[in-house]
């Protein structure tokens, strides 16, 4: 298959391999091991697909706030990130 | 206890995910990967890491657009909800005046958004336009392609003559489903006309309110054709919203690279302020079902 048109590069294979392994990841989880909402420290109702979703969208404001503030390269915004998600998943 | 849902039944919505997928998803894999790479055509790209995301976080140009394009979204809800309400409460409830309302509300949302931007273009010009000619008669210096503030005020008069309709028509669907076991209930409290609009017609607007705070936000946010139709941007930079500024760097300058870097971070401002709509809507709803 021919996918030169979407310019594809390894970074971004890596990136959206790993949100695709992520939500079969949590589709498997929520067939397994179904779960009930629960409400936490934003005081809203939250789900695992919640908690990912949230994760995913904080981390994406981190690493720009990241990049603005200290530039490239991105590792220690990436570790914050993970700290970030383990949080969301632990407390949202 | 609540019972753990069963999510299987999302698994009936794949056929819909494919086709999101064919025309959302997977063009927008293609503007990530253009925002790490810089190409000068015929499909050739080279690695640019992060650095379009970089140049556009610091780059002033981007910054006037933002801010110029919130100041837009806050000026034009804060006339539209408003007046939009004020435009419900005061529509007849019933009969041929009703209807009658209910249509003369709904034309300016069905005119196509480039007509809009057309009709406010010439209803403004000094020569032939009937607003900027009666203006000018009146003796006011009133001229939108030259002066800033003439501009910015056609564009919001423009949006709000466009769009208050729409505030208008939900919030008048939403104070038509109030029973009126309610106001006869204010009535034997006596209650006065503030009253009654604070604590009976405003919360059971409030769910058709957010709604048209939500879809008055993502439009204005994301308007394009009518400021480009009618000031092209200008004066200057004057009004030149982000999607302006967007389509003028990934077509006009063929910047592909930067552009999609700019939208990649458009785009999660949207999703953001979308996702907090959503979740406080959702929130209403669940609480409004436990009362």
């Amino acid at each position: 298959m021919n996918l030169t048109w979407m310019a594809w590069t390894m970074p971004t294979a890596i990136f959206f391999l790993v949100i695709a392994a992520l939500l079969i990841l949590m589709t498997i989880l929520a067939i397994r091991y179904p779960e009930t909402p629960r409400v936490g420290v934003l005081r809203i109702e939250t789900t695992r697909g919640d908690r990912l979703f949230i994760s995913l969208l904080g981390s994406a404001f981190i690493c720009l706030a990241w990049l603005a503030a200290f530039g490239a390269p991105l590792w220690g915004g990436l570790i914050l990130c993970l700290v970030y998600a383990a949080a969301v998943f632990r407390w949202v | 206890m609540d019972k753990p849902v069963n999510n299987k039944a999302w698994f009936l919505v794949l056929p819909v995910l494919v086709l999101v997928a064919f025309s959302a998803v997977i063009p927008l894999m293609t503007v990530v990967n253009y925002s790490v790479q810089d190409t000068f055509g015929n499909n050739v790209f080279f690695w640019a890491g992060l650095e379009w995301f970089e140049q556009a976080l610091s780059s002033s140009r981007l910054h006037d657009a933002l801010l110029r394009q919130i100041l837009f979204s806050v000026i034009i809800l804060a006339i539209q909800v408003p007046l939009g309400i004020f435009v419900a409460l005061n529509m007849p409830k019933r009969g041929f005046w009703a209807s009658l309302c209910l249509v003369l509300m709904a034309l300016p949302l069905l005119i196509p958004w480039n007509v809009v931007g057309t009709i406010w273009q010439i209803f403004g010009r000094v020569d032939i336009g009937l607003l900027g000619y009666t203006l000018d008669k009146l003796g006011i210096n009133y001229n939108y392609t030259a002066n800033a503030i003439d501009a910015w005020v056609t564009v919001i008069v423009m949006d709000v003559w466009h769009w208050t309709s729409l505030v208008a028509l939900l919030c008048y669907a939403g104070l038509q489903s109030i029973p009126d076991a309610y106001y006869q209930a204010a009535k034997i409290d006596q209650a006065s006309r503030w009253k009654v609009f604070r604590y009976i017609e405003l919360p059971k607007m409030q769910g058709v309110l957010l709604i048209a705070i939500l879809l008055r936000f993502m439009d204005s946010f994301m308007i394009y054709t009518e400021p480009f139709v009618v000031t092209g941007g200008g004066p200057g930079n004057a009004t030149t919203f982000l999607s302006i500024d967007l389509v003028k760097m990934a077509i006009g300058q063929f910047d592909l690279g930067p552009a999609a870097a700019f939208s990649i971070m458009y785009f999660l401002v949207i999703m953001l302020i979308s996702w907090v709509f959503y979740t406080v809507m959702t929130n209403l709803d669940k609480r409004e079902e436990m009362q």
